[in-house]
């Protein structure tokens, strides 16, 4: 039996300015985490990386990124994807200063 | 200062229209990402949390005021309108797209200014003591040797694909302002029968392996200095290791192999080397030093500074902390700080900059330096002028008392910002800053430096106290270090036990500061020396006095 597999979403960073990205249900990418899609299943977050690395020409880095079901959809599950989520804690800049 | 010629000129003008194409077919999805890489590795683009980074090197921490307004330009014109100094004398811009990053280099270009070998496994950028050529204390300005050393590492063939990255440090003065034990290569200005050599130590470094480098050679007259170098790399790029990344930097080659032994293999070069040179470097030297002429230094009464001392509290307490001796009577060397209470350690916006640039040509003859202690100097300041510098700092933010104080933190960017940390840096460097304010003077002389992760970029192995940012099962958690030195008297701080939270460090600190104040002699003994004199064990029981009483409990 494999190990359990921790719901993740699928996320990058955009080729062009290097924003955080998220896969959203759509198969488009989002820059919201609360809309991206959540993974329950490995196989299918793992068809979707590779999908996602054959992509090159929009985007840097995929990976899963751990996350949670939450009110507004998915959150972060760890605090490094947190701050990937919202922007740097010391100026109102990035995510944050577009919500 | 060193002006670039045509040759520099052209040379940065090719690169750049050669990484300007390689940005093209990267867009045009004729590069894959893994082969654009290292191609915009090699010219400082980097891709972190949330944005590109790109990191542009300020060789030996000079700058021209035309250089610090361009970077001005540039924060303004393609990032969020300021920019982050560090630990390695270079400026970083957190936002900038990938489209704009050629133009960003063609605009530093026609400053002189460039991003080359600020990443990969090459030879970084040159540091140096940001009071060089000014200090009261130095023998000779390190600066033509530092350029020396910029111009043949940049783009040398035979060093670009080095074990690992490679990192030079020069002082030109027996005190050590540019940590440079902490170094692969540290060359520190020494005399022997009143003529200026180098003591070259190897092998230093912080990281995951903080070593405190080796001197491997006491005395390297000064004529001999670039065969040598060259035979170091040579010998570091014959006997690295290139199996292991975590072990390819040259102190684990050191390590291994011994400092005797590294001795031996790097003079057997040397005296192949040293006949092949045939004095081109001699002629260079000799030209650059004509570059780094010191300014015409002007003699004029200091009445108006020693008035404003005796009578405005706040001019006298800024001149106690953030002006040292300059080598020329009637002058004073002025840092100005980066770190206002609250505020990012390093960083200055574009108008700050701009401010500085004028500044710098009205008072201190056109010239700036960046430290590792991410702070600004205007090296050569008569002290007639400084009571009205004060004042025009005052007006732009940029007067903050605080040089050598609790609060002038080194911090990396932390996971703030960067891909690679464990933790953040930033938010702990504001809340000390904030937190020991109103106590800061009576604490005294005090180095805190932060890291966000174990590659140590915020120096904390080489802080009094030093703090180390760390994941642990998903929590930030901070250790904290005792003792380190980043001066001649070079050390290593040891760990003191378990980690803090996040929202433990501040009352950590708190103990730790009390336990200082009630041990000192006295006020004229800082905390480091009152850690020398009574060892580590009375501080840490301080730091974890209260978890022990929890525990008990």
């Amino acid at each position: 039996m494999s190990r359990e597999f921790t719901p993740s979403v699928l996320t990058a960073n955009d080729l062009l300015d290097g924003d955080v990205i998220y896969l959203a249900p759509s198969g488009l990418w989002v820059r919201d985490l609360a809309q991206a899609y959540l993974f329950t299943d490995a196989s299918n977050a793992a068809e979707a990386l590779d999908m996602a690395e054959g992509q090159q020409d929009r985007l840097v880095g995929a990976y899963l990124a751990p996350a949670q079901p939450g009110p507004d959809g998915p959150a972060p599950g760890h605090f490094r994807e947190a701050f990937r989520a919202q922007g740097p804690s010391n100026y109102a800049h990035g995510k944050q200063a577009e919500a | 200062m060193y002006r670039y010629t045509e040759f520099d000129h052209d040379f940065l003008k090719t690169r750049n229209a050669q990484f300007r194409a390689q940005v093209d077919r990267r867009l045009s999805g004729a590069l894959t990402e893994d082969e654009f890489k290292p191609l915009r590795l090699m010219n400082g683009l980097y891709l972190q949390l949330h944005a590109y980074m790109l990191r542009v090197a300020i060789p030996y921490g000079t700058l021209s005021a035309a250089q610090i307004r361009k970077f001005a330009d540039v924060a303004d014109r393609w990032d969020k309108g300021y920019g982050h100094f560090t630990t390695r004398q270079n400026i970083q811009f957190n936002w900038p797209r990938l489209r704009d990053v050629p133009d960003m280099l063609d605009a530093l270009a026609t400053v002189g200014l460039h991003a080359i070998q600020t990443s990969g496994n090459c030879v970084r950028n040159v540091t140096a003591d940001h009071f060089a050529g000014a200090a009261a204390d130095e023998i000779a300005d390190p600066r033509p040797v530092a350029e020396l050393l910029r111009q043949w590492s940049t783009d040398h063939p035979e060093f670009q694909f080095l074990p690992r990255k490679f990192k030079i440090a020069i002082s030109g003065s027996p005190r050590d302002r540019a940590a440079t034990r902490a170094h692969d290569i540290g060359l520190r200005m020494v005399l022997r029968d009143g003529k200026p050599g180098f003591e070259v130590s190897v092998g230093g470094g912080l990281g995951r392996t903080p070593i405190i480098g080796q001197v491997l050679t006491p005395f390297l007259p000064e004529a001999d200095l670039l065969p040598y170098i060259e035979a170091i790399l040579s010998a570091y790029n014959s006997y690295g290791r290139r199996d292991n990344k975590y072990k390819a930097r040259i102190k684990i080659m050191v390590q291994e192999l011994g400092v005797d032994e590294v001795r031996t293999r790097v003079e057997r070069r040397f005296n192949t080397l040293r006949a092949e040179w045939q004095g081109a470097d001699r002629a260079i030297l000799r030209a650059l030093q004509a570059d780094f002429a010191p300014p015409e230094f002007r003699t004029a009464s200091t009445k108006g500074h020693d008035a404003a001392y005796g009578a405005d509290p706040l001019f006298r307490a800024w001149a106690d902390t953030n002006l040292h001796a300059h080598r020329a009577p009637g002058y004073a060397i002025v840092t100005v700080s980066l770190k206002a209470h609250g505020a990012t350690p390093g960083d200055a916006t574009s108008a700050q900059m701009r401010a500085l640039a004028d500044l710098a040509e009205t008072y201190g003859h056109g010239e700036l330096r960046i430290s590792h202690e991410q702070n600004v100097i205007l090296p050569h300041v008569h002290k007639s002028d400084l009571p009205a510098l004060h004042a025009r700092l005052r007006a732009e933010g940029l007067a903050t008392a605080n040089i050598g104080l609790i609060s002038d933190i080194i911090a990396c960017p932390g996971m703030d910002y960067c891909a690679l940390a464990t933790a953040r840096s930033i938010p702990v460097a504001q809340e000390i800053a904030q937190h020991f304010k109103a106590r800061e003077l009576d604490i005294g002389a005090m180095k805190i430096k932060i890291s966000g992760c174990i590659n140590a970029c915020g120096h904390h192995h080489l802080g009094h106290i030093g703090i180390l940012g760390l994941d642990r099962a998903g929590v930030e958690n901070y250790q904290i270090t005792l003792g380190g030195d980043a001066t001649e008297s070079a050390a290593l701080g040891q760990r003191t036990g378990p980690g803090f939270a996040h929202d433990q460090i501040i009352p950590a600190l708190d103990r730790l500061v009390n336990a200082y104040l009630a041990l000192r002699s006295g006020p004229s003994e800082s905390f480091i020396d009152t850690l020398r004199r009574l060892g580590h064990d009375p501080f840490k029981a301080a730091l974890y006095e209260r978890e022990a009483d929890v525990r008990a409990a």
